[in-house]
């Protein structure tokens, strides 16, 4: 009986061996896996990243050759790596651990030894190399930098992580992948595709032949060069008027939303990113933590608007209807906007403003009232204030703009929800009443603030603004070739526009008047402080300016921030201006402005927290 | 006296034995296989492989004209003889890969271990012949198994667990030929528990819930289990359980556990301890149903499945020759194991019989877990693939217990 069993048990198990068998074999030979077989060496044709260019055709950044020396571990004499260690300038243990390193991932295939070799030291090297086995060069190729300037805007490019390679099944160890920047948001687009050939090796690692005949190879796909929107010249320009401010430049073309100048200060060397002493380097410029070179500003900064966001009250107040051009508010130095609470204001006693006037002197009383009217226009403060919510975001404000680098921040605009939880429910528009000069919660970046500018220039309406205005043999993202509006409308616009001529004109920035140029703009000047060891201190006020020119067919929209600069009239209005002139003129003419910007010095200002234990603010 | 009956010689299995020798040697050719390969050479391993050949096939003559009441009369001498190799092997054998399991004469390398399979099946089969051996008795029990687990136990002191394994399919033989179903019970379970504890490893609670589980699973089985049985059954499991546990992780080396881990799938490791199944798998997939022909295998070529002639010889086939090679493979020695078992169940001396089933057995343990360990699904150990593997000691002994198994079919009567 039981050698039936026996039998039955012989025809089971060979049964499961001919599945599993079937399995493999016929069911799920899939090629990919078999192309990872360790018999199959395969040789990448890597695409030269691509180029940048500014929106005038200038070439931005490019390649460089450099060179690799590459090792393997199996043909390493260790008899050789005292000599190799002196040739190469490295220690012997440093040498010893790398190539550990390298035999980790294989005994047999190359590995980086030392990456990014010169062609000087690649000369040297060169010479000695034949006296061992084991090393070779690979030739390769990294970013090169004509300006130097927009370094966080363009990003840079480093070696992939081993993280990466386990998720990403496109990159290899030891390839390049755009990390910051437009190197990051475009990396497929700057990187094209590699081509890849499939080789038969003996067991000696030599190759036989093509496998197959090459039919897995795939061919090499060109990256594409991209134009950026930025006009270099401008943004070089920019650069060297924030020379020893911190603060930021952002200049857009309304009709296009197509960004024309990104300025960061401090700003750095792109090309202390690239190469050997990247990580060095790179760690350098994240010890300045006073600054913060690597922290974009004009994208990631959140400040609170100041005066230039009166700007928006003002037309919600005209579409809301609660007040006209005409309509009038008495000011006292300020007002009682709640019992014992005074709004102070800069403007004479007892003077009586309209809009244009309230426009052009920014005077904190008028759009405190508008703010108020508009909130309680509504049944319950909740509702007005969603309402006039709802209207600030529809500039782009408490969002993400939709530009085409991979950092920003959204800024904050507070909603009905915000001040129950804070105030528990007990709360009206006089509590909320600094939003309406933009202060108290309110916080914006410097690039909503220039989109702002734009939409103001546009007469509501905008485009995301970006940093990509073609892409060789390929369209940018129809995003941005989309309008979107404002919910003001557009013959709202036009008395703020006069009244934002007029603060040039005859207003808080007359010291920034251009010759033949009709600047309009918006003075802010931002209270702000920080906590040092635990306790919160004022600091001097941010100087910013929001305007276009020219104000009949604007071209440009500019928001010029500049940390700690006290009044908007001071240096964000004059740097705007020259901005402007620059642009519109190619070039400019009230040398003594230049003059005085650019040998505007601020450092102390910035220095001030951290050396004085009490210091005097707003000098 | 004579019992020379040729008409009687089992020729369907000669034949299958040839093909697959046949096999065995063109694979070795192709995976060893570089350029300018002198055709008859001791420094190659084909060149090796095919002298054994030619050993074989003279002892293999050798056998079939031979007195088979010879292997019946000296087997205890025999199995004497074997058990002072297995011990002077210990002593004065050649270390290779950290194993005493070779003597080395004049070149050529024997394992005795191999040859202790034939010896065992005969020692065992002229035990259990005996009139009085009646399997159902608990002294005969303990001899027969002693017959087995002498051998065993030298050889996986050695340590060669390999080949030691090989031996437990004389306790299969045992069973087919009477021992109670007790022990098969016990083995069977034994084996589920030690998956379970080695899969579930220190989750305790997850163990013992499984347990119950498999538990309550094999008293609705065996609905007559008496309680004292079930005791039995418990204790004997939770002590199992804890020499598993301490076994596997205080005994066994980190590569032993990597292996189990690998094939029950608790590990992923491509590159390190399990790169020989993996590339051996990718040489099966890459075999696709016709394969990429002979001496085409891009796998076999780089040899890049180590020991590719030797245990993994199943992999080349499965690359060159495909799913249609490796199917003709298994199918010739299901039908060769088969042939075994249905002929010597007419055998009517016990004996020849219970040598049969042991060779059959053998074989069958050979094929099954050199197959299975090659395409991934059991530990990596060293077994070669009968009568294909390149190795003397390993062909020789096969045919041996083939040259056995002719020898002994062709004799149906009880004669003494």
């Amino acid at each position: 009986m039981r050698d039936k069993l026996f039998q039955i048990i012989v025809i089971i198990i060979s049964v499961l061996l001919i599945i599993k068998l079937f399995d493999l074999q016929i069911i799920n030979n899939n090629s990919s896996q078999i192309l990872e077989r360790a018999s199959i060496q395969k040789v990448y044709d890597f695409p030269e990243r691509g180029y940048i260019y500014d929106r005038n055709k200038k070439l931005i950044v490019y390649n460089e050759p450099y060179y690799d020396l590459m090792i393997i571990p199996k043909d390493i004499k260790i008899s050789d790596s005292l000599s190799i260690s002196n040739e190469i300038n490295i220690t012997s243990r440093d040498f010893l651990n790398r190539l550990n390193k390298a035999k980790k991932y294989s005994a047999v295939k190359p590995s980086i030894l030392i990456s990014g070799i010169t062609k000087n030291e690649y000369a040297n090297i060169q010479e000695k190399l034949w006296k061992f086995s084991g090393l070779f060069i690979q030739k390769k190729s990294k970013r090169k930098y004509n300006f130097q300037t927009a370094s966080n805007l363009f990003g840079y490019i480093s070696e992939v992580n081993t993280y990466e390679i386990d998720t990403n099944p496109y990159y290899r160890a030891g390839e390049m992948i755009g990390r910051q920047g437009l190197e990051k948001s475009y990396e497929k687009v700057l990187r094209g595709k590699k081509g890849v050939k499939y080789f038969q090796k003996d067991k000696f690692n030599r190759i036989i032949s093509k496998y197959k005949n090459g039919i897995y190879d795939s061919l090499m796909i060109p990256a594409k060069n991209i134009d950026v929107t930025l006009d270099i010249e401008l943004q070089v320009y920019g650069d060297s008027l924030m020379k020893n401010k911190f603060g930021s430049i952002i200049a857009i073309e309304p009709k296009s939303g197509e960004i024309l100048a990104l300025v960061n200060s401090p700003g750095y060397d792109p090309s202390l990113l690239v190469g050997r002493d990247r990580s060095v380097n790179y760690n350098n410029l994240n010890l300045d933590s006073i600054g913060k070179p690597l922290f974009e500003r004009g994208l990631q900064g959140q400040y609170p608007p100041g005066s230039t966001f009166k700007i928006i009250n003002a037309l919600i107040g005209l579409q809301e209807n609660v007040i006209r051009e005409e309509t009038v508010f008495r000011c006292n130095g300020g007002h009682f906007y709640a019992k014992n609470a005074f709004m102070k204001c800069h403007t004479n006693l007892e003077t009586y403003t309209n809009l244009n006037n309230a426009i052009y002197t920014s005077c904190n009383t008028y759009f405190a009232k508008t703010y108020k009217e508009i909130i309680e226009n509504y049944k319950t403060s909740s509702i007005g204030l969603d309402k006039w919510k709802d209207y600030v975001t529809s500039f782009g404000f408490g969002n993400f703009l939709g530009y085409d680098h991979p950092t920003g921040k959204r800024g904050f605009i507070p909603s009905s929800d915000y001040y129950n939880r804070w105030y528990k429910n007990s709360w009206e528009a006089s509590t909320t009443i600094s939003n309406s000069i933009g202060q108290g919660e309110v916080l914006t970046t410097p690039i909503q603030l220039a989109n702002f500018a734009a939409i103001i220039a546009n007469k509501g309406w905008y485009i995301s603004p970006h940093f990509v205005k073609n892409i060789e043999n390929d369209s940018i993202d129809k995003n941005y070739k989309k309008i979107k509006k404002t919910l003001i409308s557009e013959k709202h616009f036009d008395p703020i526009i006069k009244g934002m001529i007029d603060v040039v004109e005859k207003g808080t920035a007359q010291n920034s008047k251009i010759k033949g140029i009709t600047l309009a703009g918006k003075t802010g000047t931002a209270e702000n402080f920080i906590k040092i060891n635990g306790k919160r201190k004022q600091l001097t006020d941010h100087s910013i300016f929001i305007g276009f020119a020219p104000a009949e067919d604007p071209e440009i929209a500019i928001c010029v921030f500049i940390e700690n600069g006290y009044w908007g009239t001071r240096w964000a209005a004059p740097i705007s201006s020259l901005i402007a002139e620059k642009y519109l003129n190619r070039n400019v003419e009230r040398k003594w402005l230049e003059n005085y910007i650019l040998n505007g010095n601020l450092k102390e200002e910035y220095m001030k927290p951290y050396i004085y234990e009490n210091f005097t603010i707003n000098e | 006296m004579n019992s020379l009956n040729i008409k009687k010689f089992d020729f369907v299995s000669i034949s299958i034995v040839s093909l697959l020798i046949m096999i065995g040697l063109v694979n070795i050719y192709s995976s060893t296989y570089f350029d300018n390969m002198s055709f008859f050479s001791f420094k190659n391993p084909f060149g090796k492989q095919l002298i054994f050949t030619l050993i074989s096939l003279i002892i293999f003559l050798f056998i079939l004209v031979s007195d088979d009441r010879f292997f019946f009369r000296y087997s205890s001498i025999i199995y004497l003889i074997g058990i002072i190799l297995l011990i002077a092997v210990l002593i004065f054998g050649n270390e290779v890969k950290g194993a005493k399991s070779w003597f080395s004469l004049m070149g050529f390398s024997l394992q005795p271990s191999e040859f202790m399979k034939p010896i065992t099946a005969l020692a065992l089969a002229k035990y259990l012949s005996n009139i009085n051996s009646d399997l159902k008795r608990k002294s005969i029990q303990l001899y027969s198994f002693l017959i087995v687990l002498i051998p065993i136990f030298l050889i996986i002191i050695q340590p060669d667990p390999g080949t030691a394994l090989i031996y437990f399919s004389f306790f299969f033989v045992l069973y087919v030929i009477g021992l109670p179903s007790t022990y098969m019970n016990i083995f069977i379970w034994l084996t589920i528990l030690f998956i379970t504890t080695i899969v579930v490893g220190k989750q305790n609670i997850l163990f013992i819930i499984s347990t119950l589980i498999i538990s309550i699973l094999l008293i609705y089985i065996y609905r007559k289990l008496s309680f004292r049985k079930f005791l039995f059954y418990g204790i004997l499991s939770l002590i199992f359980i804890l020499c598993v546990d301490f076994i596997f992780n205080e005994v066994f080396e980190q590569r032993h556990r990597d292996r189990f881990d690998i094939v029950l799938g608790i590990k992923e490791d491509n590159r390190g301890i399990g790169y020989n199944t993996n590339q051996s798998q990718l040489a099966f997939k890459s075999g696709g149903f016709f394969g990429e022909g002979f001496l085409k295998g891009t796998q076999t070529k780089g040899d890049f499945v180590p020991e590719q002639h030797s245990d993994y010889i199943f992999a080349t086939i499965g690359e060159e020759w495909g799913f249609f090679g490796s199917i003709l493979t298994i199918i010739l020695f299901t039908i060769l194991i088969l042939r075994m078992i249905s002929r010597a169940n007419t055998n009517r001396n016990i004996f020849n019989k219970i040598v049969i089933y042991s060779v059959a057995s053998i074989f069958f343990f050979q094929f099954a877990i050199n197959i299975s360990m090659v395409i991934g699904v059991f530990p990596t150990v060293g077994i070669p693939l009968p009568f294909i593997s390149y190795g003397g000691s390993s062909l020789l002994a096969s045919i041996i217990l083939f040259g056995g198994y002719i020898k002994l079919d062709s004799v149906k009567k009880e004669k003494w």
